[in-house]
């Protein structure tokens, strides 16, 4: 072979890096189909068991995964894009909504929550699922990182309900409220408290709408 | 090839060009994963996978990439890779996965892969870089292990908190009493620098102690060849 001139260096070059680009664009696309049912089965499982965290299994007997509404993006729970909205039912009778919410507000950033609010306007349940709060320090909202192992923090909000606890008192001590808080790490606590006295009112205003709507339908 | 060429790259990588405290690359995922010895070996153990597979990718191609183009050639490689490890990693080994799952994405930005391609895959043959990529990411795990375990200790009193999701019953250590307040900055990103000095200038000293030691005790002129 002759030596090539600069335009037909930068063209077989060009060309081994399009040969290299469709190769490794093919292989991980194979990759992709090969495992996309695989991992779409694990994170139904991990939702389910995160959902079972906020709700005992016992109290509902529906395929809750496939029984939701999508809302439209609502301030109240923090989201800005529609949210999937899951409910529980007993016999065909309402049992609990679980929703996804966001504290934006938290000490590096938005926090990631899932609340369950029963039939009866009280909570069942809350997990953290996202954060970025300090290790050690603002963490504790977060069930795994809280160094109280029998009382967790974040199951202060269990079988609370606007009845047992006004709304304005919905705020952590330093603030006049009536949640806990570890002193240092008020900031998260607060974001935390906040988002769920949102959640649980954005339940109460819309259960009936979203308990009526038809599965998988957009409210 | 001999095994002199494994030891040497075994001691490359584990101590003499180690990527956490000489070489200083990779600092990104080293500083902000290191806050406790469970993350910071998950980190290093994904680093080790990651580094293999680059490295063996990239000696078998080797002499298909034009030099001029190597670079984005590299990155290419190194980005899919790390995408079809993390997807593989997802769907058939979901449980370690939720463990080390978060860290393999942060690989892709760890230019330690990066540079050990340029510096070592692409000149060398398949087992000896994959080998090669392996014992970078020991000599990344050794550091990052002593890391974590130490602003874990300054700053929480624990040690392996964390491993009770890996391991199921096992228990963090509560090594200073339990009221212990924590030292916080040993956690935030300004101790990770202040620990990493630490151990930079532990090594040098012990490289330092190690050559004066070797020196001979008489003159050079009058040592005899053996």
């Amino acid at each position: 072979m002759s030596e090539p001139g600069p335009l037909g260096l930068s063209l077989r070059a060009g060309l081994v890096l399009f040969a290299f680009a469709l190769a490794f664009t093919t292989l991980m696309a194979l990759t992709y189909n090969a495992t996309k049912d695989t991992i779409a089965a694990s994170t139904e499982e991990e939702k389910m068991k995160l959902v079972n965290e906020v709700l005992p299994p016992g109290d509902y007997d529906n395929a809750l995964l496939a029984d939701y509404v999508e809302a439209p993006p609502a301030p109240l729970l923090g989201v800005d894009r529609p949210a999937r909205i899951f409910r529980a039912r007993k016999s065909g009778a309402p049992a609990a909504l679980v929703l996804e919410a966001v504290a934006p507000d938290g000490y590096s950033g938005a926090i990631a929550l899932l609340v369950a609010v029963r039939a009866n306007g009280e909570i069942a349940g809350v997990r953290v699922t996202s954060h970025r709060e300090t290790p050690g320090l603002g963490d504790y909202v977060d069930i795994r990182k809280d160094r109280n192992k029998s009382r967790p923090w974040i199951t202060r909000f269990n079988g609370l309900s606007f009845g047992s606890l006004a709304e304005a008192r919905w705020r952590v001590k330093k603030d006049g409220g009536e949640i806990d808080f570890v002193s240092g790490a008020t900031i998260s606590a607060r974001a935390v408290t906040h988002a769920v006295a949102r959640a649980l009112k954005y339940a109460l205003e819309n259960r009936d709408k979203l308990f009526s709507a038809p599965s998988q339908s957009r409210l | 090839m001999s095994d002199s060429v494994y030891r040497d790259i075994a001691y490359n990588g584990a101590w003499k060009q180690n990527p956490g405290v000489v070489q200083l690359i990779g600092l990104c995922p080293i500083l902000a994963i290191s806050t406790n010895l469970v993350n910071a070996v998950s980190l290093g153990l994904a680093t080790i996978l990651v580094m293999a597979v680059a490295n063996l990718a990239v000696a078998a191609l080797r002499n298909l990439i034009p030099y001029e183009i190597r670079i984005p050639i590299f990155i290419l490689i190194i980005a899919a890779l790390v995408t079809v490890v993390d997807l593989a990693f997802n769907a058939w080994l979901h449980s370690l996965y939720l463990v080390l799952g978060i860290f393999v994405p942060l690989i892709v930005t760890n230019c330690i892969v990066l540079a050990r391609v340029e510096a070592f895959a692409a000149k060398n043959p398949v087992w000896e870089s994959t080998f090669d990529g392996v014992m970078m990411g020991v000599g990344l795990v050794i550091v990052l292990a002593l890391l974590g375990a130490l602003r874990e200790f300054i700053g929480a009193g624990t040690l392996l908190s964390g491993i009770e999701l890996i391991v199921d019953g096992a228990q963090p250590v509560q090594i200073l009493p339990a009221d212990y307040p924590g030292f916080l900055i040993a956690i935030l990103p300004p101790g990770a620098f202040f620990l990493l000095g630490c151990l930079i200038a532990g090594k040098n000293w012990l490289d330092a102690r190690a050559a004066a030691r070797a020196r001979p005790v008489r003159p050079p002129a009058q040592s005899v060849p053996t």
